[in-house]
């Protein structure tokens, strides 16, 4: 099994969402969360004085697939992620150990 | 030549001073419509302090924002205790001599002040001024934010209460300096100019905030600033125009310019900003507004017709640019204490010199520079200012030094990187649940 983790534009949430449905996945879980590559941050004015917010609030999704489906929910996400512009984000798929249904105790394949 | 602002004695048989005239008393006992506009700008001005709060509160760090809120609260609790006990009295009891510095105790605890005589119009005007005695040093925790221990704060208030706040009060509107001839309806320089100093005076003692000026913070909430914003303004139309102390035709003027200055000043907060920073900001519009209801509180029932808009207008401006000069100078006025109630204030009280229109009010007070008069008026108010600005500063800083030196005034590093709500407080503003 693989988790594929996925920081996307906020914005993009509504689309790589039911994209990833209509690709049969059943289950992501969401974080917001803030970070920068190389899109950098922005600044904000008050009384005069500026700051500069480094950080980007992106949200950030992941995805436990079995091992075959990997390839192609990353290219999902990244499809219905994509804006062309910077900041876009990032997808990457580390390898899981083990996954258990809590209500049930399945496990493995059986459980995502 | 104009009549000297006579003392205004307040015991229920004597009668308090005439807005209208300083050398008039209004005669008890208060009647019904002056009765019920005062009880309702007690409750107005009453609300400006947790309006304060919120308008400093939302200016603030989220994890400083409940210190910050408590702070103002403290006021609220404390004051208006200390005020009935004693500060009143010595505000506003006694009569000359001695009198001139300082009140009697005749009114300790309110004593032999009752409704029975004069329906009322002593206890109301108490419960009115008390809301100033309140909102007057809570002005001073916008200044501090983010390194004053609580419990240091908690007696620098109701110390500062009496010992600045009192006597300054005294010598404007029952002293010395108001029989010299200065006028200050509100409270420009009693209230503002006062605490603004004050403040200076604090962050001298208290000291920067660790990585200040290199490192800043934006305000952690502007709709909370402009929730603030509104209840002030709003409280302020009681604040100046309950200062006539009637439902009268000076109290209706002094309405329309407390609309007008704000209106005035934030445009031309907003309009600098638009020109020097490139957009117009809610912070800008929001400073400007406080700016200008600072400035024309001195001067609310003593101006008319284009008067309080130029006001406005100069103060929106300068009050811009003297928010700049605290990283110039070196001091951590943390929320712009100085820059908006003492610059604002001062600018107010001193235009009072040059846009004061007696005859429109049918009073006689001086006339300002624009309106025939010669320049005594402008000389009183100056004095006036300078004399407040020198023994606020100083009994200000004695307090605070003398807090440092005691019991501490600071919290630890630790507490001041991490926050003080939870330190101070055990409480936490907001519990959030992502990152």
């Amino acid at each position: 099994m693989k988790l594929i983790t996925a920081i996307i534009k906020p914005f993009k949430l509504d689309d790589v969402k039911s994209a990833l449905k209509d690709a049969g996945v059943v289950g992501i879980t969401v974080t917001e969360v803030k970070g920068f590559g190389r899109q950098g941050g922005h600044t904000e004015t008050y009384r005069g004085t500026e700051y500069q917010i480094d950080f980007v609030p992106k949200v950030k999704l992941e995805i436990v697939v079995d091992d075959g489906a990997a390839d192609s929910v990353v290219d999902v996400v990244v499809a219905s992620a994509a804006t062309g512009k910077i900041g876009d984000g990032k997808v990457w798929v580390t390898p899981v150990e083990g996954i258990t249904r809590i209500r049930t105790g399945e496990q493995g394949v059986d459980a995502i | 030549m104009f009549a000297k602002q006579s003392v205004r004695t307040f015991l229920p048989s004597e009668g308090v001073r005439d807005p209208r005239s300083p050398t008039r008393k209004l005669k008890p006992p208060m009647e019904n419509g002056d009765l019920a506009w005062v009880l309702a700008s007690a409750a107005l001005v009453m609300f400006m302090t947790p309006g304060l709060a919120f308008f400093y509160g939302g200016m603030d760090r989220s994890r400083n924002v409940l210190n910050m809120l408590m702070m103002n609260f403290w006021c609220l609790l404390v004051m208006p205790l200390l005020w009935v006990i004693i500060g009143f009295t010595l505000a506003q009891s006694g009569d000359g001599g001695i009198n001139n510095w300082i009140g009697n105790l005749d009114a300790v605890f309110l004593n032999d002040i009752g409704i029975a005589d004069d329906n009322g119009g002593a206890i109301a005007t108490i419960a009115f001024l008390g809301m100033f005695a309140t909102i007057t040093p809570a002005l001073i925790s916008g200044a501090v934010a983010d390194r004053m221990k609580f419990s240091a704060w908690a007696i620098f208030a109701p110390v500062w209460m009496l010992l600045v706040f009192v006597p300054v009060f005294r010598w404007v509107y029952a002293g010395w300096l108001g029989d010299r001839g200065s006028i200050d309806f509100a409270g420009g320089t009693a209230i503002h100019v006062n605490a603004g100093i004050a403040a200076l005076a604090a962050v001298m003692v208290l000291g920067k905030r660790k990585g200040w000026p290199q490192e800043g913070h934006p305000p952690h909430s502007m709709p909370l600033v402009m929730i603030g914003t509104g209840i002030l303004w709003f409280g302020w139309f009681g604040f100046n125009a309950g200062s006539a102390l009637g439902a009268n035709g000076q109290a209706a003027q002094a309405f329309m310019n407390t609309f007008l200055a704000a209106a005035a000043a934030g445009l031309s907060w907003c309009i600098v900003e638009k020109i020097r920073d490139g957009h117009f900001t809610n912070l800008g519009a929001a400073s400007g507004i406080v700016a200008g209801l600072v400035a024309i509180t001195p001067a609310a029932g003593f101006v008319s017709g284009m008067g309080p808009i130029a006001i406005g207008l100069i103060a929106g401006v300068i009050c811009c640019f003297a928010v700049g000069l605290k990283s110039k100078l070196g001091y951590d006025d943390a929320l712009d204490v100085v820059g908006v109630h003492f610059v604002g204030g001062l600018v107010g009280s001193v235009l009072i010199g040059f846009f004061a229109s007696p005859d429109f009010f049918g009073g006689d007070f001086g006339e300002g520079l624009f309106y025939g008069g010669n320049a005594e008026l402008l000389f009183e108010q100056i004095l006036a200012n300078v004399v407040a600005i020198i023994y606020s500063f100083v009994v200000t800083f004695g307090i605070m030094y003398l807090l440092k030196v005691t019991i501490g005034v600071r919290v630890d590093e630790e507490t001041e990187t991490t926050g003080l709500d939870l330190a101070e407080h055990s409480e936490n503003a907001y519990h959030e649940s992502a990152a």
